[in-house]
């Protein structure tokens, strides 16, 4: 029972606290009057009594305040006080408050938007059952260059079938389809994957409805079938599950489909919509080579055994198959592995950390920021302070005050920076929807704590530092400070000025990281691709179905829509191309040159390969070194010549002319009739040899078509869309953009990071203005009667101008130095991902120094000019 | 003259329970019973006795309830709780021990 009535006593003093105030004075009064009536009866009259009870009574407030210290409940009375005091000291000095908080905000949101973005993607294990058993296969690519090359269909089939390592494995091919419109629907380009029927059970899915592939589908023979995601359903057959066992038309065939993914599933990605089974959906050939490298693999590993031990198993394998095919020199040696998790999120890692570290900086800085605005506070209430110590306030109860204050500013910065990450995690998602995982980011519980632990980081942080710079024997020595002429607070201008430096400092790390990234960006922008990128228009074109199964067809579909786009007012040239410079890797082949003697068994000479129209080169502006191009009436069987690049003649013809020799592929001789200038695949990249071979040959389905235009290429965009809907309307156009945008695409990652690492450092170097020039505000308005002195007594105006100058630049020239020396660490961190920029830019370190003591001293001028201006009797009256 | 001061906290809380398990006191009498009984030599000052009253109340030892004074006024009246039945008995075979052995070691050392 004693518990009842102990849950009994602490709800009646939770909620019944007034009123047992109430009461215990009246106990008390109770037993002063029982005293006066004893006095009376003692024999005092009546003023005499009351005198002698409230004497022996002693402090009324001082014993009320003892017997409401043994209620429970007290810490939390106390801990309203000082809410209640923090707010209300708050509220009396708005600017400082919203300034101070919308500071903390920042730095709070950026860090909480970045914790939720490496958690998600890169902290937490993939949705699979027992997915740290699941690896990613490779094979080391031939000439060793990579150790993380694709699988070739043919080895795969061997390691799942010899293995003793995994308990499953599954091969994963790219696709893409075009989803036929069943009932007046558009045509629509879908993102998918062909896989091996054992990708769901190697991953641990099952799917949400109808039933998994079977090892029947698998086959090329087997009926046509296909798994569809989730989101694909619900938005274009608006989640009817009788569309089970229905048929899609996918490229003009007939698919079944068999089964609805999980909505969370996103394997590969978060943009593959539909999966098939990869063996009826390539050809048998690819599928049984051995040199073929174009597929990914997934791998799980029984229990017990290492990832180690899974790859040197595979490696056996793949050894014996490369010594039983010495003739074939594209067999890999060995495999490879790694984590499916590292394997998925591999290139946003290091972007990711880096963005985190930028944000713990401005966090830290934000922190300085808050803690020189409280000490500044500190020292304007230095007398209120003092007074309160010298009344008997305990020097706990001041500091807890103090910590209130800064824990409130903290909350209030916390709660605003939430809902800042918020929007920043919603934008990121929504903008960024290639990145690997993006599906998993959303803001749960541990990022709750994660910001409520940083809000308590930040206020004790920025409290304590401002309540250090109190000592209960200065407190008392301020109050004789209100002499006048002394100057005051030395301690906490000196701190002021070091919290300053550090702020600095990281500022000017995070400027020249910054900078860094900026420059590399603008080397890779600006990075010679080898062809024109003004006023060129690129779109994506993929030929299927029956009227394009001979090559004589496609041949004719080409030159007929390249007749017509030419012909279009506007048009300077058009050309056809797989893929156009920039555009990525896209495919190599291995050749041989028939003029040269036979490789040594084992050996192999391999190049970018490009199917391209005569006209291709003029239209992309690719220089024609020497030689012609294609020539445009010799079509299909007769298309027997190749065009190569200057990197093509300079590796595989160092000291002979290329012109007139031959080039076999697929057991096809073609003559080299021209040398073009060298493209880049990619913009980082340098270029590589690229054999170009014609297209008017009628082997290649798909490509892209180039529109090069005088000015203003968009607007040819919807004639030639046009167009093309004119002469097959089924035909799905995808990717129409410019070279520049399709440029910026690419290069979307890089520019991600740059513009918000750029950001951060101005952030940071408008908090280190800011800071500056509070710091020196208050240290003028501290010495206005000794600058008034000085100058009353003769001293020039320039020279308080200099002298107050150099006294604000002092810390930030401290920073400047302690932040090129730190830079210099953080620049070796991201040397990787430079691009055509050292890690020590002397350009860039330079700019930052330069930049920084220039924002440094327009900070500092305003308060030394007004020092200097000041009116000596003015200022001798301020006291 | 023992002082209030001089009284340790424990004590005085077990001169309280003992006092209350009596009879149920308002604070006044609860001090001048306290010192009548000990002969005018134990004074329990108000600055002590409140917040001890409070504090066992808190405990659940004593409970508090209002009621008429001797003088016709309203006053809270301390009572004994079961719990603080059994404490008082614990602190007061405590109280025997202690005093026993303090006794021992003056008379006999």
């Amino acid at each position: 029972m004693r518990w009842l009535a102990r849950i009994q006593m602490k709800m009646q003093m939770l909620f019944q606290r007034g009123k047992a105030g109430a009461r215990l004075d009246d106990e008390l009064q109770f037993h002063l009057e029982q005293q006066i009536a004893e006095n009376v009866a003692a024999g005092m009259n009546a003023d005499e009594a009351r005198f002698a009870a409230l004497r022996s009574f002693g402090n009324p407030a001082l014993l009320r305040e003892r017997t409401r210290a043994t209620w429970c409940w007290t810490w939390l009375e106390l801990f309203l006080r000082d809410v209640r005091i923090g707010v209300r000291a708050l509220v009396r000095a708005p600017g400082f408050a919203a300034l101070a908080i919308l500071v903390m905000a920042l730095g709070i949101g950026a860090n909480v938007a970045l914790f939720t973005v490496v958690r998600s993607v890169l902290l937490n294990p993939l949705p699979y059952p027992g997915s740290d058993r699941l690896v990613a296969l490779y094979e080391h690519s031939i000439a060793g260059a990579s150790l993380y090359n694709v699988v070739a269909g043919g080895v795969f089939t061997e390691w799942k079938k010899q293995n003793s390592s995994y308990s499953d494995m599954a091969l994963v091919g790219e696709a893409e389809f075009n989803l036929s419109g069943v009932s007046g629907q558009l045509p629509e380009k879908v993102r998918g994957v062909a896989c091996s029927w054992s990708l769901l059970p190697t991953l641990g899915v099952q799917p949400a409805l109808g039933r998994n592939f079977t090892a029947a589908d698998d086959q090329h023979s087997a009926n046509a079938t296909v798994l569809m995601s989730w989101s694909l359903w619900k938005r274009r057959f608006g989640g009817d599950p009788a569309i089970l066992n229905q048929t899609v038309h996918l490229d003009g065939q007939t698919y079944t489909v068999i089964g609805i993914l999980p909505a969370w599933f996103a394997y590969p990605d978060a943009s593959t919509q539909l999966w098939t089974p990869v063996y009826h959906y390539k050809p048998a050939e690819i599928m049984k080579s051995l040199g073929a490298h174009q597929f990914h693999a997934v791998g799980r590993l029984k229990p017990g055994i290492s990832a180690a031990e899974g790859v040197a198993d595979l490696t056996v394998i793949s050894r014996r198959l490369h010594d039983q095919h010495l003739d074939n020199p594209f067999v890999s040696k060995a495999a490879m592995a790694r984590p499916l998790l590292d394997d998925m999120v591999g290139e946003t890692r290091r972007p990711l950390y880096i963005l985190l570290a930028a944000t713990g900086c401005v966090l830290l800085i934000a922190c300085l920021n808050v803690a020189n605005l409280l000490v500044a506070r500190a020292a304007a209430r230095r007398k209120e302070l003092a007074i309160r110590t010298a009344l008997g306030g305990g020097r706990m109860r001041l500091l807890r005050e103090r910590l209130m204050e800064s824990l409130l500013l903290s909350a209030a910065g916390g709660a605003l920076g939430l809902l800042l990450a918020y929007g920043a995690v919603q934008w990121l998602v929504s903008t960024r929807r290639e990145m690997s995982r993006v599906d998993a980011i959303h803001i749960d519980g541990a990022v709750a704590a994660f910001t409520v632990g940083l809000v308590m980081l930040c206020g004790l942080f920025a409290g304590m530092i401002s309540s250090l710079t109190t000592k209960d024997k200065q407190l008392l020595l301020s109050l004789q400070d209100s002499a006048r002429g002394s100057s005051a607070g030395r301690t906490q201008t000196k701190l002021r000025r070091s919290l300053l430096a550090v702020e600095v400092g990281l500022t000017v790390v995070l400027l020249v990281s910054a900078g860094l990234l900026l420059k590399s960006y603008q080397r890779l922008r600006t990075s010679e691709l080898g062809c024109t990128t003004e006023n060129v228009l690129t779109m994506n074109l993929q030929l299927f179905g029956s009227h394009y199964r001979q090559p004589a067809q496609l041949v004719n579909f080409y030159a007929a829509l390249l007749e017509r786009v030419r012909a279009l007012p506007g048009v300077k040239a058009a050309g056809f191309v797989e893929a156009v410079p920039g555009q990525g890797y896209w495919s190599d082949e291995g050749f041989s040159v028939v003029e040269h003697p036979p490789m040594a068994q084992g050996h192999a000479q391999f190049a970018l390969i490009r199917n391209a129209d005569p006209g291709y080169f003029a239209a992309q502006g690719i220089p024609l070194l020497r030689g012609h191009s294609f020539d445009p009436s010799r079509r299909l069987d007769q298309a027997n010549q190749t065009v190569v690049d200057a990197a093509f003649a300079k590796r595989y013809f160092p000291n002979e002319d290329p012109l007139g020799k031959h080039l076999k592929l697929d057991d096809k001789s073609y003559q080299i009739v021209g040398i073009v200038g060298d493209t880049r695949y990619t913009l980082a990249k340098e270029p590589e040899p690229v054999q170009y071979y014609p297209l008017f040959a009628g082997t290649a389905n798909n490509g892209t078509l180039v529109i090069r235009s005088g000015s203003d290429v968009e607007q040819l965009a919807l004639p030639v869309q046009r167009l093309i809907q004119d002469m097959d309307h089924e035909l799905p156009v995808s990717d129409v953009l410019t070279m520049d945008q399709m440029l910026g695409k690419s290069t979307q990652d890089e520019s991600f990071i740059t513009t918000l690492l750029v950001a951060f450092a101005g952030l940071s170097l408008l908090l280190a203005a800011v800071g500056l020039f509070g710091v020196l505000s208050y240290v003028v308005a501290q010495r206005t009667s000794e600058i008034g002195i000085r100058i009353a007594l003769g001293a020039q105006r320039e020279q308080v101008l200099r002298k107050v100058l150099l006294d604000g630049l002092k810390p930030a020239l401290f920073g400047l130095v302690f932040g090129l020396a730190a830079s210099v660490g953080a620049a070796r961190l991201i040397r990787t991902m430079l691009y055509g920029t050292q890690p020590l830019d002397p350009a860039v370190f330079g700019a930052v120094a330069a930049t920084l003591l220039l924002v440094a001293a327009l900070a500092c001028m305003v308060p030394a000019w007004r020092a200097s201006r000041l009116n000596p009797m003015q200022a001798l009256r301020t006291e | 003259m023992g002082k209030p001061n001089d009284l340790v906290q424990g004590t005085l809380d077990l001169l309280i329970l003992r006092t209350v398990s009596l009879q149920d006191m308002h604070g006044w009498a609860i001090a001048k019973r306290i010192q009548q009984i000990s002969g005018e030599v134990l004074q329990v000052q108000q600055g002590s006795l409140y917040p001890a009253l409070h504090r066992l109340e808190q405990q659940g030892w004593i409970q508090a309830k209002w009621g008429e004074s001797e003088t016709g006024r309203q006053a809270k009246f301390y009572s004994l709780t079961a719990a603080g039945r059994g404490q008082l008995e614990k602190e007061t075979a405590n109280w025997a021990r202690l005093s026993a052995a303090i006794n021992l070691v003056m008379t006999e050392a």
